[in-house]
């Protein structure tokens, strides 16, 4: 006889599906409010330096807002390849791996290039930066779609892989041969045929935001107007219709894996020619990763993305701020980052539940 | 050093308040950390944490410190390092390598901050770096794992091949083939500063094929204990002195202690004496610590490694003193001669005698 009862509803609701995610930001910033005063820490304090000084602080906001861009753009651009994947039902959990490869790819062709001053130069590397991720992530597919192979885990234990090759081109093959012996390629920012710097000074564009924002626009097209859309979305809610249709599941699979991998090796281009500026040890950190909770934070909706990638960037940005002005750990950001995709799991039930109160028939 | 700080301090204020230079010279002097891993990591940034704290307690309320753990090197750098600038911050150490482009980068956009970076290269008007002569500390590590070894087998777990890196297994081996001529070296590089499974199967790797004494350069106390479990087995402890695995397996240590050099460096920016320079300190200066030699060691061993120790600290020997040749057997040092820093600081090559190859 319980007294909450979960019912199922007959169709998602389209007002759960919009108001799960504030929801689940809002129960964050409560449990983490908790948490911040457990640790001792002035909870309205913690949780205004986080959301609000980024955005607003007059000491920092002129700073800290465009690097809001800088931080989502790889995100975003990660995040919406991810998504087509998750709707079809095609799980690429290996990202991170991709945008490994495509930043060495794409730094490689630059560097092999070195110093000639050729506008050619960044157009490849971009190119070598999508074909280097898309390869990768071809192994999985591949594998899959002739062996039956789980791309979940054989994507996943690729981004270790990726991870040892690039710990081996920073000490070896793209090592920066006047850097001393230390490892690490030459610094791209100082290539400026190579280089992806701010578009316009102080905003925080550089072409990666761009081309996530080029990537929303088409995402969405892609899955409301086109027949590839509707393919990847009928296959994620219906294998068997999808079939029926005439999807062919195998180049599905295959084109899922590879636009999303192209767009995490573009997204790594854009870093290590951008922000990071070198190839190194460690030079990922995690965007892949992060990627696969904006996607679902997000909805798998390129817009909900958009969003869902700024408001991470927001927390990053905020948190380090937390960190350092009110002496927050690292890991008790990392947790309050943990409680926003647990929480919104935890809602996402009300959108195909209802929650019925009180006595019911059943049980 | 009160009277001389007040004095300094005042006259600094004086100097500050007159040009209008900063109007935060009247608060306490900010200080900022930017760390690599976690300040419980028990190795290299708990010894910079460590340090932050002595500062703190030496300068009480005429200093604060801010610091951020866990910072990856590259972009998010920048911003870390950007925003404690804007936040009024005036003196940051940055304590990874691989923060060196980005300190750089923001030096030059915060001419009124200055910027510590260490075990880096580059510098500023307003960029220092920093880093410990490890090596000094490594001849002596050494010259005891010569001495006990049974085997004459001595496994060396180290983490990447760098110039820091192979310093340390070149002034171990020199001094451990001094100690004992039939000693051999079997190095695992792990490609990795702190993994304690990694660093625990490198250190079983090594004692299944024979290695009674294991060096490491990671941070982790995983081979510590992998030694413990095996017996018979000794080590050293890295970074910090890892005391709770001795007096054995973990004989002695190398630890780092950074407190004298950051307390000297924020005494120069209140005295407003602060310049870019570049610093390289042993055990002379108290930047390397040898830790306590157990009595797991033999007396007359620990006798040679405290006289070794002192002949270091002294300046009277350095580590790397000729007839030294390299690996492929062409001339490195004549009789006598002494390594300069250029080399040291670039070194990429093994001395002779040790086997294997660095990896490319």
């Amino acid at each position: 006889m319980s007294v909450i009862r979960l019912e199922r509803r007959a169709a998602p609701s389209r007002f759960w599906s919009v108001a799960t995610p504030i929801l689940a930001v809002a129960l964050t910033m409560i449990a983490g409010g908790v948490m911040f005063a457990l640790l001792g820490k002035d909870p309205v304090a913690a949780i205004r330096t986080i959301f609000w000084d980024p955005l607003f602080n007059t000491q920092f906001a002129a700073y800290s807002r465009p690097q809001l861009l800088v931080k989502a753009g790889p995100l975003i651009l990660i995040a919406i390849g991810l998504s087509l994947g998750f709707r079809a039902g095609v799980w690429n959990i290996g990202a991170e791996g991709q945008y490994i490869i495509g930043a060495i790819c794409g730094a490689a062709v630059g560097l092999a290039f070195y110093p000639a001053d050729l506008w050619i130069v960044f157009p490849l590397m971009v190119i070598a930066g999508a074909l280097g991720g898309w390869a990768w992530a071809m192994i999985p597919g591949l594998l899959r779609t002739r062996f039956n192979t789980n791309e979940i885990l054989v994507s996943l234990l690729l981004v270790y892989v990726a991870e040892q090759i690039l710990a081996s081109m920073a000490l070896g093959l793209l090592r920066n041969p006047e850097g001393g012996g230390f490892p690490g390629s030459r610094n791209l920012q100082q290539y400026a045929a190579a280089s992806n710097p701010e578009l316009i000074a102080g905003t925080g564009m550089h072409w990666g935001v761009v081309a996530a924002f080029i990537a929303v626009i088409f995402a969405y097209v892609l899955l409301t107007r086109h027949i590839t859309g509707f393919h990847i979305r009928l296959a994620g809610q219906s294998p068997r219709a999808a079939r029926f249709a005439g999807v062919n599941p195998a180049r599905l699979v295959l084109l899922c894996l590879g636009v999303s991998g192209a767009l995490a090796g573009m997204a790594g281009l854009f870093e290590v020619t951008g922000p990071a500026g070198q190839i190194s040890i460690d030079f990922n950190v995690g965007y892949g990763f992060t990627a696969i909770i904006v996607a679902f934070l997000g909805r798998l909706h390129p817009v909900g993305i958009l969003l869902a990638g700024l408001l991470m960037a927001l927390t990053y940005i905020g948190g380090e701020l937390a960190q350092f002005m009110l002496g927050l750990p690292a890991a008790a950001i990392q947790a309050f980052q943990g409680m926003l995709l647990f929480f919104l799991l935890a809602v996402d039930v009300m959108t195909n539940y209802r929650i019925r109160f009180g006595r019911g028939a059943a049980t | 050093m009160n009277r001389r700080t007040l004095l300094g301090a005042t006259a600094a204020t004086a100097i500050l308040a007159a040009t209008g230079a900063f109007a935060a010279a009247h608060g306490p002097l900010k200080v900022g950390f930017i760390y690599v891993g976690p300040v419980g990591d028990g190795g290299w940034t708990y010894e910079h944490d460590q340090a932050r704290q002595k500062l703190l307690a030496h300068f009480g309320d005429k200093i604060e410190t801010v610091y951020q753990e866990s910072v990856p090197e590259g972009a998010d750098a920048e911003r870390v390092m950007t925003q404690m600038a804007l936040s009024g911050v005036k003196l940051i150490f940055t304590t990874s390598f691989g923060y060196m482009d980005p300190t750089i980068n923001v030096a030059a956009k915060f001419p009124d901050v200055k910027f510590e970076h260490a075990t880096g290269y580059k510098t500023a008007d307003n960029v220092a770096v920093y880093s410990a002569r490890f090596y000094e500390g490594r001849a002596i590590q050494g010259h005891i794992a010569g001495r006990m070894t049974k085997t004459n087998k001595i496994g060396y777990i180290a983490s990447f091949p760098i110039p820091e890196v192979i310093r340390g297994i070149n002034s171990a081996f020199i001094h451990a083939k001094k100690a004992n001529p039939d000693v051999q070296f079997n190095v695992i590089w792990a490609y990795t500063w702190f993994d304690p499974a990694k660093e625990a199967d490198a250190a079983k790797a090594l004692i299944e094929q024979g290695a009674d004494v294991i060096l490491q350069h990671t941070d982790s106390t995983a081979p510590q204990a992998a030694a413990q479990a095996a017996g018979n087995v000794i080590t050293f402890g890295q970074a910090s002195d890892m005391g709770e695995y001795a007096p054995s397996p973990r004989v002695s240590s190398i630890i780092d202690n950074w407190a004298p050099y950051y307390i000297a460096r924020t005494q120069a920016v209140i005295d407003g004496t602060w310049q870019s320079a570049n610093t390289w300190d042993g055990i002379g200066a108290g930047m390397v610590g040898i830790g306590e030699i157990t009595d797991a060691v033999h007396e007359d061993v620990k006798a040679e490694a405290l006289a070794l120790k002192d002949s270091i600290a002294s300046g009277a020997y350095h580590p790397f003193t000729g007839p030294l040749n390299k690996q492929d057997g062409s001339a490195w040092l004549a009789e006598g001669e002494v390594a300069d820093d250029g080399t040291l600081a670039g070194m990429d090559f093994y001395v002779e005698g040790v086997t294997g190859t660095i990896p490319n």
